[in-house]
């Protein structure tokens, strides 16, 4: 009797699924692919007429903007050092976790520069951002033209497991951008575990990723709470430069000295079968990539002698 | 194709007769009944037609009169620009529930139902997947009128299958149609002089060809696939991208805040643009169509291609506008054409190559043949001797009961001398043209 009351939870809770269709058990989570379900033959090809992806990425947009303001950033006003580039693997997907700062973020933009410059084979990189990008006017179009992809479980799986691409997530989300600047080099809470989760799921390793300087690029000092409530953004800092130099004062950037650690690959592959039901393990994996992280941080910060020439 | 006897809704649609047309192809096809509301837009050479209400009532009498054993339903309104909500509801929510009606109880003849849905029913939102899989629900509760309608039909169409085991249903969720002949809220805008876009935002767009829309429900028709499919073309566009494949100068016209009043603004210079096609100018929504290319159907076209063929025939269309009259139905003349009535228990097949004469008929042939090779003038000066009196004139009228397809499928089985004198009797009496055509390429193939 137990067992035929809870039927009609569990139906419930794939509402909107096709297995009533095919009356075939669905025993993954909705939303994303079955287990068995490879579909990776099936994606579309890509067609050289077009500038822009299917993710709505543009060559144009992004080409442009590489070759002057991150080109710039990456070799003049940054003076981006990389260590660690084998760790990047040369195909297949990968999911790269790195800790996250500054206002307007620019670690993203130089981790994604510094693959492109020092990686044998110039793979893309494709960053995950917030949903509320795609909401807000000006960033809905900008960050989707330069790579940007809503951090979405969904997003994420096709990326790394369908098209074998490289990932870029910050798992400390805007806890990360958000702190201030007497909590540097501190990282927050790694989500809860979801990248791993994703990671898992698609058989790909975790690259786990330490930047320095980004942190004293953008210092934020307080939080405006009632320009925040105004203008709908996801926050307002005070900075250096910003509000009181306009909009501009946003990429207003401290020359600090970047310095961008690719670490060893965490392996999710050979943890046994559907690794990510076992939350225990998600969390465990997840604790070790920021663990070994934030150790990095503190080694690079203390071997620093200056903030501004390294 | 396990499906001969087919109904088909929403026959008056542009899709719904190309649908039609490419079904009256089929040999394995017996029948196929379309019902709208409207009158047929397209030629159709054996469909039936058969008007109904908008709510479709009574759908179970056709259904169960001609022993109808495929569904195939694709009436949803899909598009609030192209009707009044109250009849998009009522079309939408009422509509399927009777035709669900139409379909269900322990003697029905339907063994599988095919549902033409929308990607509406994914609506669009900010925190959508870039790519919604087959198995992914809403995030939110619907919106707009129209996306209720549609997940309210959905849900209907589910419940249909959970408790129809032996019916095949068969869902497939279109992307936006692009095409010379299609008319919605989306082609409409981009046929304007300047496109005005929401500013800030370039939403991602993904369409499907028409060909392709037909092309997919008939692929599902023909082949057994139960479950839901996502139905668009490989390729997701920016919109701005869409733009200049058109050619179109576009201005962000629709404030960022407060988009609906701008829309009314639009609407009161006659543009009228619907709540969910604002939704999806805003955020925009891609699909993945996977599932469905790994059941084997390829696409004609990529959403890019889809936009340039669009784009021509857009150009070519400019230069003749008055060329041909668009076909008018006239039922009259439909009637006539079609007096064999195809409600009926049983009963030869009505058409095409599967139709193999049968022993009594090859033989009344034969007879016909012989007949005419005895006296040739004779039946040609007295038409009276072809007339069926009685039991004296049984071959010969046989012979004129048969009709066109069915002279042609007896034709290989003839020799050449027999081919030529059934054409000089076909010549001198119905002089049907399918028919002579027919016999000239058998006595071609022929060596005589």
């Amino acid at each position: 009797m137990a067992s035929d009351r809870r039927t009609p939870l569990r139906e419930r809770e794939t509402d909107h699924g096709p297995d009533v269709f095919e009356r075939r058990r669905q025993d993954d989570r909705p939303g994303l692919p079955a287990r068995r379900e490879d579909l990776r033959d099936f994606l579309p090809g890509l067609e050289p007429e077009r500038q822009v992806s299917d993710w709505g990425r543009s060559e144009r947009v992004e080409g442009a903007l590489d070759r002057t303001l991150v080109e710039f950033l990456y070799r003049y006003w940054f003076r981006v050092t990389v260590e660690g580039i084998e760790n990047v693997p040369a195909d297949g997907g990968a999911l790269l976790v790195s800790n996250h700062s500054g206002a307007l973020p620019p670690d993203a933009a130089m981790i994604a520069k510094s693959i492109k410059e020092e990686h044998p084979r110039e793979r893309p990189l494709h960053l995950t951002v917030e949903h509320f990008f795609k909401g807000y006017p000006g960033f809905s179009m900008l960050v989707q033209k330069i790579g940007g992809v809503a951090a979405h479980p969904a997003n994420v799986h096709r990326l790394l497991y369908d098209e074998r691409q490289l990932v870029l997530v910050f798992p400390e989300g805007r806890k990360g951008t958000e702190k201030l600047y007497k909590d540097r080099y501190r990282l927050r809470r790694f989500g809860r575990g979801g990248f791993v989760e994703a990671a898992m799921r698609a058989h790909a390793p975790i690259v786990p990723i330490a930047v320095v300087g980004a942190e004293e690029a953008q210092p934020a000092f307080a939080q405006l709470s009632l320009l925040q409530r105004l203008s709908g953004l996801l926050y307002v800092p005070l900075t250096p430069t910003f509000p009181h130099l306009g909009l501009l004062g946003m990429v207003g950037y401290l020359p600090a000295k970047f310095t961008v650690r690719f670490l060893e690959p965490v392996r999710t592959d050979g943890m046994g079968d559907e690794p990510w039901q076992d939350k225990g393990l998600v969390q465990n994996v997840a604790q070790d990539v920021r663990a070994v992280i934030q150790e990095n941080l503190h080694e690079m910060v203390a071997k620093r002698r200056s903030v501004w020439m390294g | 194709m396990d499906s001969r006897r087919i109904l088909l809704t929403g026959l008056s649609s542009y899709w719904g007769g190309r649908l039609a047309q490419v079904l009256e192809r089929h040999p394995g096809v017996e029948t196929i009944i379309g019902v709208d509301t409207r009158e047929p837009t397209l030629e159709l050479e054996r469909t039936e037609f058969v008007q109904v209400s908008t709510q479709h009532a009574l759908l179970r009498r056709i259904v169960d009169a001609a022993e109808i054993d495929t569904v195939i339903d694709t009436r949803l309104v899909v598009d609030s620009g192209t009707t009044s909500p109250r009849l998009a509801h009522e079309n939408n929510v009422i509509g399927t529930m009777n035709i669900l009606a139409g379909c269900s109880g322990p003697e029905t003849p339907v063994r599988k139902l095919v549902f033409k849905s929308s990607g509406h029913f994914y609506g669009c939102e900010q925190d959508d997947p870039s790519f919604f899989t087959e198995k992914m629900g809403r995030p939110h509760p619907a919106r707009t009128p129209i996306e209720k309608d549609i997940v309210e039909a959905e849900k209907a169409v589910r419940d249909f299958a959970e408790r129809n085991n032996d019916v095949s249903v068969t869902v497939l969720r279109f992307a936006n149609g692009i095409g010379a002949d299609l008319e919605t809220s989306h082609l409409r805008y981009f046929r304007l002089p300047v496109v005005p876009t929401i500013l800030g935002f370039d939403p991602r767009y993904q369409f499907i060809h028409d060909e392709d829309m037909v092309g997919a429900l008939e692929h599902v028709v023909s082949h057994d696939v139960p479950g839901v499919y996502n139905v668009a073309a490989d390729g997701v566009l920016a919109l701005t991208e869409v733009l200049d494949l058109l050619d179109k100068r576009w201005l962000p016209l629709l404030a960022p805040w407060g988009t609906g009043v701008s829309a009314l603004g639009m609407r009161a210079l006659g543009v009228r643009v619907p709540p969910e096609m604002l939704r999806q100018l805003r955020f925009g929504r891609g699909l993945d169509n996977r599932r469905l290319k790994a059941t084997g159907y390829a696409y004609r076209y990529t959403t890019r291609e889809a936009i340039e063929r669009y784009r021509e025939a857009q150009r070519v269309r400019r230069l003749g506008q008055n060329e041909g009259t668009p076909y008018r139905y006239e039922r009259e003349v439909e009637e006539f054409l079609r007096r064999s009535p195809s409600v009926r228990i049983e009963g030869q097949r009505s058409s095409g190559s599967g139709w193999q004469p049968s022993a009594r008929q090859l033989a009344d042939l034969q007879r016909v043949l012989a007949t005419l090779e005895a006296a040739p003038e004779d039946a040609a000066a007295t038409p009276e001797g072809r007339k069926p009196d009685g039991n004296g004139g049984g071959p010969l009228a046989a012979f004129e009961e048969l009709r066109a397809d069915e002279v042609i499928a007896i034709l290989p089985s003839l020799e050449p001398g027999d081919l030529r004198e059934l054409r000089r009797h076909e010549a001198e009496h119905s002089a049907r043209t399918t028919v002579l055509g027919a016999i000239d390429r058998a006595l071609e193939r022929r060596p005589s």
